[in-house]
């Protein structure tokens, strides 16, 4: 098996970093209105290109509007439709996965159930569905993308508890007269909070992905916002003359999922404590130094037993 | 004796449900434990141990696992119909549990500090300045060095011995009139389990809280136990002090777990095995369970059960090749 290294992706991290305060600073950053545009400006090519402007510099739409300042803005939507959807199917999948997992029985084969059908959904069409039926709106791409999502949740996170409920330290909580609630948030929440961590990551991409569809589709965030999605799916009749409507916020798009997802390992790989130990010992030199600071830490603490 | 017994259990009986059928993991099983006591419970691996000590604190696994019936009276109280509010009141306060494995027994994402006083706290409402004062006066009665700098330490960062001594010391923190120990020394090194035998002994002197501890280890038995339950098949076969258990082991199955003890500074030695396993407990054979591997087998240890036989003192047998002694106190 291939050991994955435990250096963080700094490529990833850049890209991240620089989405964030896009999104943050995007109306100090964007140069023309993402909205707002001068229907005389309309097609200009990138900067560089024949006919193009430096005040455009990623060109501009058929609506003459600034493709840059487009994609600028749409990192806002992607990044904040991600992270309530995710914060509302991860809190709601989370509860659920920890109720089902910790009771098992008849409220395991219940919600286990109930999460099997939300998997078992084709996730497009139900979410085409879903919007269509109510008007598009911010809101709704929310609501809708956190429906799709809290099964992943639910069931990964019914799993692990399933996996520390039979620890013994959850058997002496009861003994020391702990009540239901009590245990699952203090004993059993803290230690699935990595793999939260980690589905989390990884869903962002998938959101991200899910919105631009949604997006691309017209039941997404409602148009003039400049949802990426919508970008390119505005652009997609001007492919062959104006490619460059399409190809940033496909990009924008591309660059992003990567480095989630690549987070996503990362942050896996790095708190999986089983993955943790692997990639320590591959990254050791050979057997030339000697292991000793390495394991100092732990014999110290042995050592200190002072008993 | 003129004080009433701290925990009596009568004729308890714990099934497993399967679809194999049903197990009888505890069949019958009855004993009284006085304040201060220790009472070891011995027998090999699937003998219902693990399971009469879960009963007592109703944890048995549900719904497979049910507590079909008998009484456990703690100070009076039968904890079997009990609501699981007033269970959990029970728990905790009057009865603490020390498990096997010290390596699952701390929640590995909570500091000691934490996990100590969140136990204290529960059941003595402390806050502040004498809530840490507590934590550190359990910590340091169980000899954990440098109390107050641990207290900010995460299980990873202690060794197994400490961490068994911490999760006692957490057991022990509300001082419980009963401590459930299941098997507390098995993955502690030998030196380490004589240090903290000898740690649990001295709590166990100092605030008069009765033991029950759960072992495979002889050794362990005559280092700590005042009285001896031998169980076979979810059965106590045979029970008494320590010294007329070891002194006069009255069922078969008892002398053939004590040949199986090497004797130290013997020299070399043929140590006995007990041939065979110990039965199936969903399908036990009419007759007394240990027969199909007993040397002492009688032909009617195949039909009928054996009947109790006092052998003197409280010591009581079950088997068929026992001779009763009628006259308490002889050996």
């Amino acid at each position: 098996m291939r050991v994955r290294s435990r250096e963080l992706p700094w490529f990833a991290g850049a890209i991240l970093i620089a989405l964030v305060l896009t999104a943050v600073f995007a109306p100090y950053l964007a140069p023309q209105s993402p909205t707002e545009g001068d229907i005389t400006q309309k097609l200009i090519p990138p900067f560089g290109m024949e006919g193009g402007e430096a005040g455009h510099p990623l060109g501009t739409d058929r609506f003459g509007r600034d493709v840059l300042s487009r994609v600028i803005y749409g990192s806002r939507i992607s990044l904040i439709v991600s992270l309530l959807a995710i914060g509302l199917s991860g809190t709601f999948g989370t509860a659920l996965g920890l109720i089902s997992g910790y009771r098992g029985g008849l409220t395991d084969s219940l919600l286990m159930r109930c999460a099997d059908i939300g998997l078992s959904l084709p996730t497009i069409l139900i979410a085409v569905v879903l919007v269509a039926v109510s008007e598009p709106s911010f809101q709704n791409v929310v609501l809708v993308i956190s429906f799709l999502l809290w099964p992943r949740f639910a069931r990964q996170i019914r799993g692990e508890t399933l996996a520390v409920k039979e620890q013994d330290f959850v058997a002496l909580a009861v003994v020391a007269g702990r009540s239901s609630t009590w245990i699952i948030s203090r004993h059993i929440f803290p230690n699935v909070v990595p793999t939260l961590l980690v589905i989390s990551t990884l869903q962002v991409g998938y959101v991200i992905l899910l919105e631009g569809t949604l997006s691309f589709l017209g039941v997404g965030v409602p148009p003039p916002n400049p949802a990426w999605g919508l970008m390119i799916a505005e652009g997609r009749g001007f492919l062959a003359t104006a490619w460059w409507i399409t190809l940033f916020p496909g990009l924008a798009m591309l660059l992003t999922v990567l480095a989630v997802n690549l987070m996503g390992d990362w942050l896996r790989d790095h708190l999986d404590p089983k993955l943790r130990q692997v990639g320590s010992r591959a990254e050791a030199e050979p057997a030339t130094i000697e292991p000793v600071p390495e394991a100092r830490p732990r014999g110290a603490a042995a050592g200190a037993d002072g008993g | 004796m003129a004080t009433p017994p701290l925990l009596v259990v009568e004729d308890l009986k714990t099934h497993f449900f399967t679809r194999r059928g049903v197990t009888k993991a505890v069949d019958g099983v009855s004993f009284t434990l006085h304040a201060g006591e220790t009472m070891a419970l011995v027998g090999e691996s699937g003998c219902g141990k693990s399971v009469t000590c879960l009963s007592l604190v109703r944890l048995v696994p549900e719904p497979a696992g049910r507590i079909v019936a008998g009484r456990v009276l703690l100070e009076g109280e039968d904890l079997l119909t009990k609501s699981p509010g007033e269970m959990r009141r029970v728990r905790g306060k009057k009865i603490a549990m020390v498990l096997q494995d010290p390596m699952t027994s701390l929640n590995p994402a909570l500091t000691i500090g934490t996990q100590v006083s969140e136990v204290v706290r529960l059941h003595q409402k402390l806050r502040g300045a004498a809530l840490r004062e507590r934590v550190l006066s359990a910590l340091r009665r169980l000899r954990i060095s440098a109390a107050d700098r641990r207290l900010v330490q995460y299980p990873h960062q202690f060794s197994g011995g400490m961490r068994q001594r911490v999760s006692s010391a957490i057991g022990l923190s509300c001082e419980p009139r009963l401590l459930i120990a299941d098997e507390p020394t098995t993955s502690l090194d030998v030196t380490i389990q004589a240090q903290y035998l000898e740690l649990l002994k001295e709590v166990q002197a100092a605030a008069g809280v009765a033991i029950i501890l759960v072992t495979h280890d002889f050794g362990i038995v005559a280092a700590i136990a005042d009285r001896v339950a031998v169980m076979y098949a979810g059965r106590i076969v045979e029970m008494g002090t320590t010294l007329e258990v070891f002194n006069n082991p009255s069922h078969p199955y008892t002398r053939s777990l004590l040949r199986c003890l090497p004797d130290a500074g013997l020299g070399r030695q043929k140590l006995v095995e007990i041939g065979g396993q110990p039965p199936d407990l969903s399908r036990l054979p009419a007759g007394c369970p240990f027969a199909p591997r007993c040397p002492e087998r009688q032909a009617i240890c195949l039909e009928q059960s054996p009947p109790t036989v006092s052998v003197g003192n409280g010591h009581l047998a079950e088997c068929w090749a026992t001779k009763p002694v009628s006259s308490p106190g002889s050996p």
